[in-house]
């Protein structure tokens, strides 16, 4: 199921603006990947060049190569629809369709991309993968009320429901917690680590607790400075990043002395 | 004592002495406002009726001027500045909401005052064949048949067309193209409508040299409607946040579906209760009427070929014709045609409230 990603010399713009420079990094498939760094440093951009959502803000352009198992993501006839089919996402902010029922909500990714799909078949689809976001329980008698109706924490874990239900090869989560408390945040979190044994997760989050929490490998990006590109300065396994980093600005950053 | 008054504005109230580091101060009592609001009433129409003032507007303006001055005025002397300035502010918008819903109210009374004389089964269910202007009796059927048919047939048009260049507009336009078209949209919105008119007719009649017709109408009341399905639509659009776009795409929905699955249905009761009020905003037009349908006393069924009628111009030919029992039929249509508008305007928002987006748990 789960795919490695390599990227290499990616760089990635906003009409003018180079946003980030030059990144390249390899995530091993069934690990979760943290993304720490300042604002603005370029994260989240990166995040949504791998599934190419980047494409989608208007004057959103990438160069270099984003290869997927060996299929480079940038490659010439390469269908973004069926990329993002491949490579799931969840937002910062939970975003259930607001006309759609909880069932309807899990449903969309297969319903919305025209699936004939018998009636049990779904049911069994529905209910695998709110069970996969721990949701299931709290859901399956209202499973016919409207999505927006939910708590901010159930109605993330159901946007994680909806993209798990694609069955995608690689899950990306843009600071899925940030808008979450805390006890959401550990079911979240609780949620990751049993998704990865399925997927390859990559997070982008702010709380570097949580990056020591759930992820294996952590890069840490940076900028030089304000309208400067965003650039990756290291990328190791977790422990190694909080506890002896080989970059100062990494062990400056983590330890609070930063800027 | 009197020293002490004259420091204090406040002093008017017994025992309510402002101090500054007094969290307490005078108020007014609840029921101030409407006190005052009777007696400026009361005194308005005392100055009016006693200096001869003939017209009743005259009484009510001058009640709202000794409203919101005594408001003011009192206010000032008991709660102090600050409080008065809200209470002023408060007053006048009261003021400017009863001048604003007077007519409104006086509207809706002279016409089903008027009105409802005449309308009866009768008058919806015939025609003015064979009825002489200046007998009573007659209907409004062919005018409501006309309506219905023009009116639908300009939706027909008006509504896809604008509804799909809203959706490029808000979805895929970029650059000159859209620029451009915003423009002509907003100088189509400011055209009146016996210009939309004339166009037609020197196109459509004059040019093709096609008769006059239910459709010619249709046509001038379609380019009348655009521009409103096309703003409103857009604003609409607008208003889905572009997470919910997002998060269909990173589903690996394609674009068209993202639109027409969920972007269309999160904004459909806004979209819907645009057309509607476009619609009822066309259901009131009658100069390309007279332009392009011509008028006629008898049914006519069939939209596409020989003279209709229609209720705005029924109303115009039934005044123009002046005689107590045109009159009657007048104000009896006035009514069809404002109730034709409020039941659209019901439809719409019964629409927008079965549509709209549920949060219900």
């Amino acid at each position: 199921m789960a795919k490695r990603i390599d990227v290499s010399g990616l760089t990635a713009y906003y009409g003018s603006h180079k946003a980030i420079e030059d990144i390249s990094m390899t995530v091993e498939p069934r690990s979760v990947t943290a993304f720490i760094g300042p604002s603005g440093c370029g994260k989240s951009t990166f995040l949504r060049t791998l599934n190419r959502m980047h494409e989608v803000t208007p004057g959103g352009r990438v160069e270099g190569k984003v290869l997927l198992d060996d299929e480079n993501l940038y490659g010439a006839g390469v269908d973004p629809v069926s990329v993002r089919r491949t490579v799931g996402m969840v937002f910062q902010r939970p975003n259930p369709f607001p006309t759609m029922s909880i069932y309807e909500n899990v449903a969309a990714g297969i319903r919305l991309n025209g699936g004939r799909v018998r009636k049990a078949e779904l049911d069994t689809i529905v209910e695998k993968s709110l069970k996969g976001a721990n949701l299931w329980k709290e859901v399956k008698d209202r499973l016919n009320k409207p999505g927006a109706g939910l708590s901010g924490g159930q109605q993330q874990r159901l946007c994680i429901a909806r993209a798990i239900a694609v069955e995608p090869q690689v899950l990306l989560m843009d600071e899925p917690c940030s808008a979450l408390d805390p006890i959401s945040t550990l079911a979240i979190e609780d949620l990751i680590g049993e998704l990865k044994e399925r997927f390859t997760i990559v997070i982008v989050t702010h709380n570097m607790q949580q990056a020591a929490r759930v992820s294996d490998r952590t890069a840490f990006f940076n900028l030089a400075g304000v309208g400067q590109p965003g650039k990756l300065v290291e990328i190791d396994d977790t422990e190694r990043i909080f506890s002896n980093p080989s970059v100062q600005a990494t062990e400056d950053y983590i330890s609070g002395r930063f800027g | 004592m009197s020293e002490v008054a004259m420091d204090q504005p406040s002093g008017a109230v017994p025992g309510a002495r402002r101090s500054s580091s007094s969290l307490h101060q005078p108020r007014l009592p609840r029921w101030a406002p409407a006190a005052i609001a009777a007696a400026a009433l009361a005194v308005g129409v005392g100055i009016g009726a006693g200096a001869g003032l003939s017209s009743r507007i005259q009484w009510g303006l001058l009640a709202a001027v000794l409203y919101v001055a005594g408001t003011f005025a009192l206010a000032t002397r008991v709660e102090g500045v600050r409080q008065a300035k809200d209470r002023l502010a408060t007053s006048l918008v009261w003021v400017c909401f009863l001048l604003a819903v007077v007519p409104l109210v006086s509207l809706i009374w002279e016409t089903v005052s008027r009105g409802s004389s005449v309308l009866d089964g009768g008058f919806l269910s015939h025609s003015m064949g064979g009825v002489l202007t200046i007998q009573p009796g007659g209907g409004v059927y062919h005018a409501i048949i006309g309506t219905l048919e023009q009116v639908g047939i300009a939706t027909a048009i008006a509504a896809p067309i604008g509804l799909l260049t809203a959706i490029y507009l808000v979805e895929y336009g970029r650059g000159r193209l859209a620029k451009a078209v915003t423009f002509f949209v907003d100088v189509m919105t400011g055209i009146p409508s016996i210009v939309a008119g004339l166009f037609v007719l020197s196109f459509w009649i004059l040019m093709l040299d096609n008769g006059y017709s239910g459709f010619a109408g249709s046509m001038a009341l379609a380019i009348l409607m655009m521009p409103v399905v096309v703003r409103s639509t857009e604003e609409m659009l607008k208003l889905v946040p572009n997470e919910l776009r997002e998060a269909s795409l990173a589903l690996g929905v394609p674009k068209w579906r993202t639109i027409l699955k969920v972007v269309l249905p999160t904004a459909i009761g806004g979209i819907a209760t645009g057309v509607m009020l476009s619609v009822a905003r066309i259901a009131g037009e009658s100069a390309p009427i007279v332009l392009l349908v011509f008028g006629s006393q008898l049914i006519n069924n069939n939209p596409f070929e020989g003279a209709q009628s229609s209720l705005p111009y029924y109303i115009y030919e039934q005044w123009a014709a002046g005689n107590d029992a045109s009159y009657d039929r007048a104000w009896a249509a006035a009514l069809v045609l404002i109730a034709f508008v409020m039941i659209l305007n019901l439809v719409a928002r019964g629409i927008a409230r079965w549509k709209a987006p549920k949060a219900g748990r």
